[in-house]
């Protein structure tokens, strides 16, 4: 199981448009990707589901993969959050 | 009786066509048992693909016409009907509750909604619950088999009959499909009737039961000069719709031939004829106009076709395509007007009482210096590539004016250091408040340029929302009182030997077009539609003689009507 923590810095949070890329790029793979914020975990290739997080500014996450691609999993949406300006 | 609907006349024209509804349907979901669990699922599977590809319809229109990022929200909305979570748990509620899969699905659709409602402080995605409620909307009327119209999904010319046209139903719209619109609400500067005239499309606006009235498919004549929509025409009168029909095409037609000519009046004055814009897809049309400029050109679009602030780089493609396109005419470029009537939900602005007297415009732009240096630096980068002049909206004191110089200034100079490529810059105010326009000689003495902004003077001015039909009347832009403001405007760039513009609607109003030229205006800025037969009108005008007229308007009528009056006797044949 792959697993990373992930400091948000976008002034906005997950808003819609990153949100959807995450999603997208989490349903590429085979692996159950999740986000863990505060006491709450949601699958990650749901998009209602990380939405409902509220996700905001300076907000500590974690992400964990698991399953036979879980590392080009955390690779791909580690860069998504890269690419977007979420996180450093 | 004759079944003849009244409103206001919007935009000028008369057409024919069959009624669209740009209606919600009754989407109202009953529960009830079902038996055949297969059958559901599949009602429900075929319904989602169904909805999905509506949207990837509605999405290709959209960045087509809007561009790839502006149609971003569409993407969104595919993934949440894909939601894997979304759809198991509906399935869950078919499989073991034996719900139909409408019922499920607003039961679900409820879960969601609370979730994001739940999240207190965060505006933004409390705002989400409208993306949410779009698309549980669309697969529900595939369920229900009711239509669920939208412009995008429109393939055939039609009359777009709605309750009130807003600026998301009309991103997706594809202009040669549209004869004409009729509304419920709203009035001559409502985005509906702003839209039609800069499509050239017939429109009434305010008629309150259009949408009551207008039957789906109906044929009917929309009279966009005179307000009126007729409901059930004879074919007599369809005939001579018709006829008229052609005689505006060949009126357009023989406009066309002005495309490439310059405005000068019948002695021989000169004057800019510029183009009012909002996003850069409305170029082409502006060409197609002949527009000597633009005039203005409102970046909110940019904001407001957005979840998020745009970044410097986005801003300065955008700027970029439309300063390429125009050069070598100028372009204005207003900064920032948000507050007010465009609130932006992901800014998460305080509500005020009074949001047309309150914190918008340059007043935000200089107590949120982020994003106003971030539109500046966009701009100046892009000024490189064709004629820019920078307008601040909304300036009341010279010390707004001197502040936001001075962070352009600041700016300016920090990518000189970085020897980042700028052309010269004109750097300019847009009069629209009537403190500015009583003090306007002391600010031409700072400012390089002034336009004004019309439509907001007259309101702050007459003290009348212009969004308020119950006192629309009191938007009169022949008023004394305005053509006064405005004169010592035009008298006071003109002492101080810098160009005054105007970028309102009464710019291109052939009522007003008479007394500006004799008062001397430099650049009128309109609607794209009004140029051509602006132009045509100036050319038949003699400058010279109207000064007469101006003195008179401004120095001994009393009211609109007397205004109108005088110019109508001063100008025969004028329209209106």
């Amino acid at each position: 199981m792959e697993k990373r923590e992930f400091h948000i810095t976008a002034e906005t949070g997950i808003h819609a448009r990153p949100a959807t890329l995450l999603v997208q790029s989490a349903s590429k793979f085979n692996s159950e990707v999740s986000l863990q914020y505060q006491d709450k975990s949601v699958n990650l290739k749901s998009i209602m589901g990380v939405m409902s997080l509220g996700v905001g500014q300076n907000a500590e996450i974690t992400i964990t993969a698991d399953g036979d691609d879980e590392a080009d999993a955390m690779a791909a949406v580690a860069e998504t959050l890269k690419k977007e300006g979420l996180s450093d | 009786m004759r079944a003849m609907l009244k409103g206001i006349a919007a935009s000028d024209g008369i057409v024919c066509g069959q009624v669209y509804r740009l209606v919600e349907p009754d989407l109202t979901v009953k529960r009830h048992t079902i038996t055949n669990l297969d059958d559901e699922l599949n009602r429900f599977h075929q319904a989602l693909e169904a909805a999905v590809s509506d949207i990837e319809t509605i999405k290709t229109r959209a960045t087509k016409n809007l561009g790839a990022d502006s149609a971003q929200v569409f993407s969104a909305h595919i993934v949440m009907l894909q939601d894997p979570e979304l759809i198991a748990a509906v399935e869950k509620l078919i499989r073991q509750e034996h719900l139909n899969a409408e019922a499920a699905l607003a039961t679900v659709a409820q879960r969601y909604e609370q979730s994001f409602k739940d999240l207190k402080g965060n505006a933004y995605m409390q705002e989400r619950v409208t993306d949410l409620h779009d698309v549980i909307k669309r697969v529900t009327a595939h369920l229900l088999q009711v239509k669920l119209p939208d412009l995008a999904l429109v393939n055939h010319p039609v009359i777009v009959v709605t309750h009130d046209l807003i600026p998301s139903d009309t991103v997706s719209v594809n202009p040669c499909y549209i004869l004409g619109f009729v509304t419920d609400l709203g009035g001559r500067t409502s985005h509906s009737s702003i839209l039609a005239r800069s499509l050239n499309i017939p429109a009434v606006v305010g008629t309150q039961t259009a949408t009551a009235d207008m039957p789906e498919g109906s044929t009917v004549v929309v009279n966009g000069n005179q307000g009126q929509v007729l409901l059930d025409p004879s074919e007599a009168e369809l005939t001579t719709v018709r006829e008229q029909m052609q005689a505006r095409i060949a009126n357009q037609e023989r406009l066309a031939k002005l495309q490439h000519t310059v405005t000068t009046s019948a002695d021989g004055v000169g004057v800019t004829l510029a183009a009012n814009i909002g996003t850069p897809q409305d170029i082409p049309n502006v060409l197609r106009n002949g527009a000597e400029a633009i005039g203005l050109m409102r970046t909110e679009f940019l904001y407001m076709d957005a979840d998020h602030l745009p970044s410097e780089d986005q801003q300065f493609a955008a700027y970029k395509e439309v300063l390429a396109a125009m050069a070598p005419h100028p372009v204005v470029m207003r900064t920032l007007d948000i507050g007010g009537d465009k609130p932006l939900p992901y800014l998460q602005q305080k509500p005020e009482a009074n949001p047309f007297m309150g914190a918008r415009a340059i007043r935000r732009s200089l107590t949120h210096q982020e994003a106003f240096r971030s539109q500046l630096r966009a701009l100046l980068r892009a000024s490189a590539f064709g004629n820019l002049r920078i307008m601040f909206p909304m300036i009341a004191t010279l010390d707004e004016f001197r502040q936001a110089k001075a962070i352009y200034d600041d700016e300016r100079s920090k990518l000189t250091v970085k020897q980042v490529p700028m052309g010269t810059v004109k750097v300019g105010m847009m009069v629209e408040v009537p403190a500015a326009a009583l003090l306007a000689d002391r600010f031409a003495q700072e400012v390089d340029f002034m336009s004004i902004g019309t439509n907001d003077l007259i309101g702050y001015t007459m003290a009348a929302d212009r969004t308020n039909q119950d006192v629309g009347y009191l938007y009169q832009p022949y008023h004394p009182a305005i053509l006064r403001l405005v004169n010592r405007v035009i008298a006071a760039g003109h002492n101080a030997g810098i160009p005054v513009a105007m970028c309102g609607e009464m710019a291109g109003d052939p009522i007003a077009v008479p007394l500006l030229l004799g008062m001397g205006l430099d650049e009128f800025s309109m609607g794209a539609g009004s140029i051509l037969k602006t132009r045509e009108l100036i050319a038949k005008l003699n400058a010279k003689d109207l000064q007469s007229l101006v003195e008179t308007a401004l120095n001994s009528a009393s009211t609109s009507q007397e205004v109108i009056t005088m110019v109508q006797a001063a100008v025969p044949g004028l329209l209106k």
